[in-house]
């Protein structure tokens, strides 16, 4: 398979057919506590596809030039860097860009505890470096389609009747895996693979 | 705080998942048979009885200001412990979690857990509140993954008593209940059924 094929089904994977949230089960928590509102949606979901693009790239890196015969240190290493580089993108975006600073708001910080960030850096090791960046770049908007499609249900679920004891948390736990289920109708995309 | 009341919280009035809404994703991911829930559910507690512990005794030495650092270096030391122990004595468990196990680092559990009761209380406490609220995360793992494992594969215990034991008969069961819409599903009326009895509690209190 060439590079740009490989890269093309990685991209329709993250996004539909592999979504972080409906297939992978990874970054529940970001995923239920900030989709009550469209607009912070939509920030969580842009600072995701920030963080996660650059955390692939260093991480990478890290793994490759840093870690060689030191593999056993990989999650240590993994969740510093992710650390040490949400801080770091805070401080540039509040020097340098303060507009997407205020937009994204108390989102950064929440990141590094994101498990799909860190579930995103430890699956590419052993993909090759282009590989890893489109991953990340991809997994992220995977993530602000699910947070931003669940956000939209969310807003009617707040009108509609339902059982007493599922309101609130529980129906909108079940509201997610109707549109997981509905996500695996993507399956049938896999036309790379 | 009494040992008791620290027992009733973590698995009951205060469970990390079900009322807390902390760590669902290992929660969903994970819980596909009795085996692979039992193990994510005993790695996680071990884990937070070591951390609360290391936290609970370092707690006057750790400057405020980077604390959450620190906590995160704490607990991703003991999940690579546990990430290698398992690698080299339950092969089987650490290849059905594959990423989970460090994942677990960021197990909003054991950093919630931390910041909320390890740096504020002493060492015995810590550890038996890391117990329980481990246990408390075990007993959902669990039910979750006996409900699961029952309705989508027919089975019961695969892993642990062989390939399990089968109740329903093959070609029965909805496989769906295997995939994460499953996991959505069946967490969702777990949590509404704590709802419910949390709020029948109150109630009666109420007419006391």
């Amino acid at each position: 398979m060439n590079t740009l094929t490989s890269l093309l089904s990685i991209s329709l994977g993250m996004i539909l057919v592999e979504n972080i949230i409906f297939s992978q089960c990874l970054g529940i928590c970001p995923f239920m506590g900030v989709s009550k509102k469209m607009d912070t949606a939509i920030g969580m979901g842009l600072a995701v596809i920030f963080v996660m693009t650059v955390a692939s790239a260093v991480t990478w890196l890290v793994n490759e030039y840093l870690l060689a015969g030191l593999q056993y240190m990989q999650t240590v290493a993994f969740i510093l860097v992710i650390a040490a580089l949400v801080q770091l993108i805070e401080m540039f975006l509040q020097k340098m860009v303060p507009a997407l600073y205020s937009a994204l708001g108390i989102y950064l910080p929440l990141i590094t505890t994101n498990c799909a960030v860190l579930g995103v850096a430890l699956n590419n090791v052993g993909s090759t470096f282009a590989e890893a960046v489109v991953r990340g770049l991809t997994g992220g908007v995977g993530f602000t389609v699910a947070i931003v499609l669940f956000a939209a249900v969310r807003g009617r679920l707040e009108f509609a009747e339902c059982p007493r004891c599922f309101e609130g948390f529980p129906i909108a736990l079940i509201s997610a895996g109707l549109i997981a289920l509905a996500f695996m109708g993507f399956q049938g995309l896999s036309v790379f693979g | 705080m009494n040992a008791k009341q620290i027992m009733k919280d973590g698995l009951f009035y205060q469970n990390p998942v079900l009322v807390q809404l902390l760590g669902m994703c290992s929660c969903m991911a994970v819980t596909t048979t009795l085996f692979n829930g039992l193990g994510m559910g005993l790695s996680v507690t071990a884990i937070l009885i070591c951390s609360n512990v290391v936290i609970s005794l370092l707690r006057r030495l750790i400057p405020s200001k980077i604390r959450i650092a620190a906590y995160i270096v704490i607990i991703a030391g003991f999940v690579t412990m546990v990430d290698l122990l398992l690698q080299a004595f339950l092969p089987a468990l650490s290849n059905s979690l594959g990423v989970f196990i460090p994942l677990i680092v960021v197990n909003c559990i054991i950093l919630g857990r931390a910041e909320a009761f390890a740096s504020k209380n002493g060492v015995a406490a810590s550890a038996l509140d890391g117990l329980f609220q481990g246990l408390g995360y075990t007993m959902v793992t669990v039910v979750m993954s006996v409900i699961r494992e029952l309705l989508g594969n027919g089975t019961f215990g695969a892993g642990v008593f062989g390939d399990g034991i089968r109740l329903i008969p093959a070609g029965y069961p909805a496989l769906l209940m295997i995939l994460p819409f499953g996991g959505f599903l069946t967490l969702g009326c777990l949590i509404a059924f704590s709802q419910w009895a949390l709020k029948k509690r109150q109630e009666k209190e109420g007419a006391k």
